[in-house]
């Protein structure tokens, strides 16, 4: 099935996310989507859905027009989805994920063998592994995401259209997850990658296009060099890699014993960690998400609603059990993972946000009335320092970028002496201009003798960042290794594998090498 | 705040010791301890005499006959035992099943029945009376948890089930005495209660006004205007508006002579019966239909069911209206069975309760049904044992159940989970 996209413009208000967009996808093409967060990439995917309908252009499908009100009438002309954010019920069975708006009945009573049989067909074809009877909430997030491709393939689907696909995967997974891609190609299946990091794109693309600002920019090989692709998709020159001196640790600042975070749940989320952060250097803590790394820096800040034991030790000071605000106090500066939901006041203006946690300081106010002058000294200075791009200190935090938001939780964070600097996925979401920011200022931290510790899911960012490597699997710590570990070492301890397995098992060649690994550039 | 664990942490042994709760066993020991000394040390010489018989059955049962002080001690050790294996569970870090649980309950329901009726005045009660009432008591509220369970499993709060009661009961008293026939009685009754769930249906869907407190307007103004009506109309003419006949009882032939199961369950009017069906229906259909699949879809995750091509917006409103219909049904209980008039505010909070059996019974119809049961036992429980003259007050024992529910719902019998999206409106982007 030939797909092509003519003239798609979708406009929210005034804002067009998508304008002008064409794109030709052929039969068993793999045609890869590139762009920044926010480029627009996934408006025009749930166009293509019927998600959304389109302000101007058309959708051809082998050439004729279609209109699709809804996904009913996508699935129906044959595309497929598989979402970001996976559209699978916790609590039902794999099998009924599957039959659900496609449902085999007999009789009006569900006949669930059917489902079952075209699961194993399809995950015998393709190698999936995928019990039809399992419970979707207890399965791995790369076999989740196995489930969301039946469920495409269940329902004919000649194009798959896969949203950022691997930002929840393993560096195995994500390996696995190129395979399938491939065989999917190789059936006739079109499959539509959209991706932000240069290396998969270049891995499995047989057709890149650029997108920025929602708009085409380019069409590009995947033969092309990285930096010449994130220059299309940026739209300037950007540096991928990070300046940083070797680092100087001092001494120990934060100390970490025997950490164990259980959930109200009864989950052991952080079970038993020890680690150790000495003033001047930066500790990466990589690991697929939901292995622990949102409770441990949470336990660190005193946020979390599960019970903690062991110690966690600040300068020899005891954190565990004191506030959150004294935690703050102590000299501890915190980037959450979620800024827009507890990093940011979002209908706050950015001055007002600039001092969240300094409100109560004779700085800013007195006799508990705010000082305005002083907060909007605070903010001129910061707005220039950080570059935040906002139209004024009064506008609300909530209207700016991805990128903008999170410099002004950073400045907030980094404007107070420190002795701890502690941030969670700092660059999520955020445009890659800003990220090469934000990276260059939790360096000059470090240079100031502060403990960083970087929570992060992007292994390049990991490896990139820090002076050393532990990471997470299941709520522990399966090792703490060099910056330079190779990435399949990395992605193998991700996995579960200790340091010295992953090693071992990553010098016998093994098919997962020959597909994704050579580039080790931003992104 | 924190995302949800992607892998399950369990599949590796733990490095460091579970933490243990000894809740259940605190609880489940005081109440144990509680039974042996009152029902046990400090019960009666006298004997409680339990009567299984009732007229017409096939074959006579004699009647059970419980030594006071006896039974209280037997049942004392039998409750600490339990108490003790939970106990040693939960030092081990595991939980006590549910059934040893259920048994629990039922033991210390029997060593209370003993106690309290030896201690009466007139030592005697019938076990298949109290448990006939129980079931009679219980019509409304499974009828009303009905409701709850359609709208909640597809997302929708139902607080509204008091005002689809008292809507079902007004109108099937109304109609029935217009009509001068009971069943267009009851059919008006399942109209009224679809048409205030209509109602707010379309507030909470299509409006996206908050859910609860629609739900909260909707009963007062059913009340007000039910109220307003019998007042103004009702009460002025009696016999040509608030006289309705009296539904039939249809026993079975011989299932209804079978001792204590057929009184119970085989004597009903057709609400009764329709009772049965609705339960079962409810509940089938909910695990096994292509129907029920879509509700719970989405009531869990109403996105993914549309990304599916489920009209999401449109199932609930019918699953919320047919609730309606069901509470009517329960409604017309009160005018149709138990008293042939309407009178203000007939419902008497019932739909709350009803709310209160969906969360206890963890919003499975079964569920929930068995736990308005165990409302309606309690009810007439207190009915029961005033009238042989027990030292307790009939408040206290009508209090018992919702303290039952409160310890319930606060994670006793285990976390209860409902749908994910129940009470979210479903917008699309």
């Amino acid at each position: 099935m030939k797909l092509e996209l003519d003239g798609i413009s979708k406009a929210f208000g005034d804002f067009y996310a998508n304008q002008d967009i064409s794109i030709t996808v052929e039969p068993g093409q793999i045609h890869s989507l590139l762009g920044e967060n926010g480029a627009g990439k996934s408006t025009l995917m749930n166009v293509l859905y019927g998600l959304y309908q389109p302000t101007a252009g058309r959708i051809l499908v082998d050439g004729k027009p279609v209109t699709f009100s809804g996904p009913g009438d996508a699935m129906a002309a044959g595309i497929g989805m598989v979402h970001q954010h996976f559209m699978l019920v916790p609590v039902f069975t794999v099998a009924e994920n599957v039959a659900l708006g496609a449902e085999n009945t007999k009789g009006g009573i569900l006949d669930l063998k059917e489902t079952r049989r075209k699961i194993r067909e399809i995950s015998d074809r393709y190698g999936f592994d995928v019990d039809p009877d399992a419970l979707v909430e207890d399965l791995p997030v790369g076999v989740q995401q196995r489930v969301e491709i039946i469920k495409a393939l269940v329902r004919q689907a000649k194009v798959l259209i896969l949203d950022e696909p691997t930002a929840v995967l393993t560096p195995q997974e994500t390996d696995e997850l190129l395979q399938i891609m491939r065989q999917l190609a190789g059936n006739g299946t079109s499959v539509v990658f959209i991706s932000h990091k240069l290396r998969e794109v270049k891995a499995v693309a047989d057709v890149i296009t650029v997108i920025r600002r929602g708009r085409v920019v380019g069409n590009a090989d995947p033969s092309a060099e990285p930096a010449e692709l994130a220059a299309l998709m940026v739209g300037r020159d950007v540096s991928l890699s990070v300046d940083k001196a070797e680092a100087t640790p001092g001494k120990t600042i934060l100390d970490i014993k025997n950490l164990a975070v259980t959930a109200p749940n009864g989950h052991r989320l952080v079970d038993g960690i020890d680690l150790s952060i000495a003033g001047g250097e930066i500790l990466a803590i990589a690991g697929v998400q939901g292995n622990g790394q949102t409770e441990l820096s949470e336990a660190i800040m005193g946020l979390t609603d599960g019970s903690v034991t062991g110690s966690i030790t600040l300068d020899g000071k005891e954190l565990l059990g004191r506030s959150t605000r004294d935690v703050l106090r102590s000299g501890v500066g915190f980037v959450p993972e979620d800024r827009n939901h507890d990093g940011l006041v979002g209908q706050f203006s950015v001055q007002e946000n600039l001092v969240l946690d300094l409100f109560r300081s004779d700085e800013y106010s007195r006799f508990g009335s705010l000082k305005p002058k002083a907060m909007a000294a605070n903010s001129k200075h910061r707005i220039d320092e950080f570059d935040i791009r906002t139209p004024s200190a009064t506008a609300a935090a909530g209207n700016l970028s991805g990128g903008n938001q999170q410099k002004v939780v950073m400045a907030r964070e980094l404007s107070r002496p420190l002795r701890l600097f502690v941030a969670s996925q700092p660059t999520r979401g955020v445009d890659v201009g800003s990220i090469e920011f934000l990276h260059k200022r939790i360096v000059a931290e470090r240079d100031q003798g502060t403990a960083v510790m970087i929570v992060s899911t992007e292994l390049d960012e990991v490896i990139q960042l820090a002076d050393r490597i532990a990471v997470l699997y299941q709520g522990r710590v399966v090792g703490v290794v060099p910056s330079n570990t190779s990435r399949d070492v990395l992605g193998l301890m991700m996995a579960g594998m200790t340091a010295e397995q992953a090693a071992a098992e990553n010098a016998t060649p093994s098919p997962a090498e020959q597909s994704a690994g050579e580039e080790g550039g931003l992104l | 705040m924190s995302a949800p664990a992607t892998t399950t942490p369990s599949t590796l042994p733990s490095l460091v010791g579970r933490p243990v709760s000894f809740k259940t066993t605190i609880v489940l020991g005081l109440l144990a301890v509680l039974a042996f000394v009152f029902f046990g040390a400090l019960g009666s010489d006298n004997s409680a005499t339990l009567r299984l018989a009732t007229d017409g059955d096939l074959f006579a049962l004699p009647a059970l006959v419980l030594p006071g002080r006896i039974t209280g001690i037997v049942v004392g050790f039998l409750l600490l035992a339990i108490a003790g294996i939970s106990f040693a569970l939960a030092r081990r870090g595991e939980k006590l099943p549910a059934w040893a649980v259920v048994v629990f309950g039922v033991l210390f329901v029997l060593g209370f029945l003993a106690w309290a009726v030896s201690g009466g005045d007139t030592p005697s009660i019938s076990l298949t009376g109290l448990l006939k009432g129980a079931l009679t008591l219980g019509i409304p509220l499974i009828f009303g948890t009905l409701s709850g369970v359609l709208g909640e499993r597809s997302g929708v709060v139902n607080i509204a089930i008091e005002g689809q009661l008292l809507g079902g009961a007004f109108s099937a008293a109304l109609m029935g005495t217009i009509t001068g026939n009971a069943y267009l009685g009851l059919i008006s009754a399942a109209v009224a209660g679809a048409l205030v769930s209509m109602v707010l249906a379309v507030f909470a869907i299509k409006y996206l006004v908050n859910q609860i407190i629609v739900g909260v307007v909707l009963n007062v103004l059913v009340s007000g205007l039910t109220g307003f009506l019998f007042g103004q109309v009702m009460t002025a003419n009696p016999e040509a508006f608030n006289q309705p006949p009296r539904l039939d009882r249809l026993p079975i032939p011989f299932l209804s002579q079978i001792p204590i199961i057929g009184p119970i369950f085989f004597q009903q009017t057709i609400i009764g019966y329709l009772l049965y069906v609705a339960v079962i229906g409810v509940w089938y259909a909910l695990g096994h239909t292509r129907w029920g699949l879509r509700t719970r879809a989405v009531g869990e995750h109403p996105k993914a069911a549309d990304t599916l091509g489920v009209k999401v917006n449109s199932l609930r409103f019918w699953n919320v209206t047919l609730g309606g219909a069901i509470a009517g049904i329960g409604g017309a209980y009160f005018t149709l069975e138990a008293v042939e008039m309407f009178t203000k505010d007939m419902s008497g909070g019932r739909g709350f309760i009803a709310l209160a059996a969906l969360i206890l019974g963890r919003w499975n119809p079964i569920g929930a049904a068995l736990a308005a049961l165990l409302f309606g036992f309690a009810d007439n429980l207190a009915v029961v044992l005033s009238i042989v003259g027990t030292p307790v007050p009939s408040q206290f024992l009508e209090m018992l159940p919702y303290i039952v529910t409160i310890f319930a719902v606060a994670g006793l019998v285990g976390k209860s989970r409902g749908p994910a999206a129940s009470g979210e409106p479903y917008v699309k982007e």
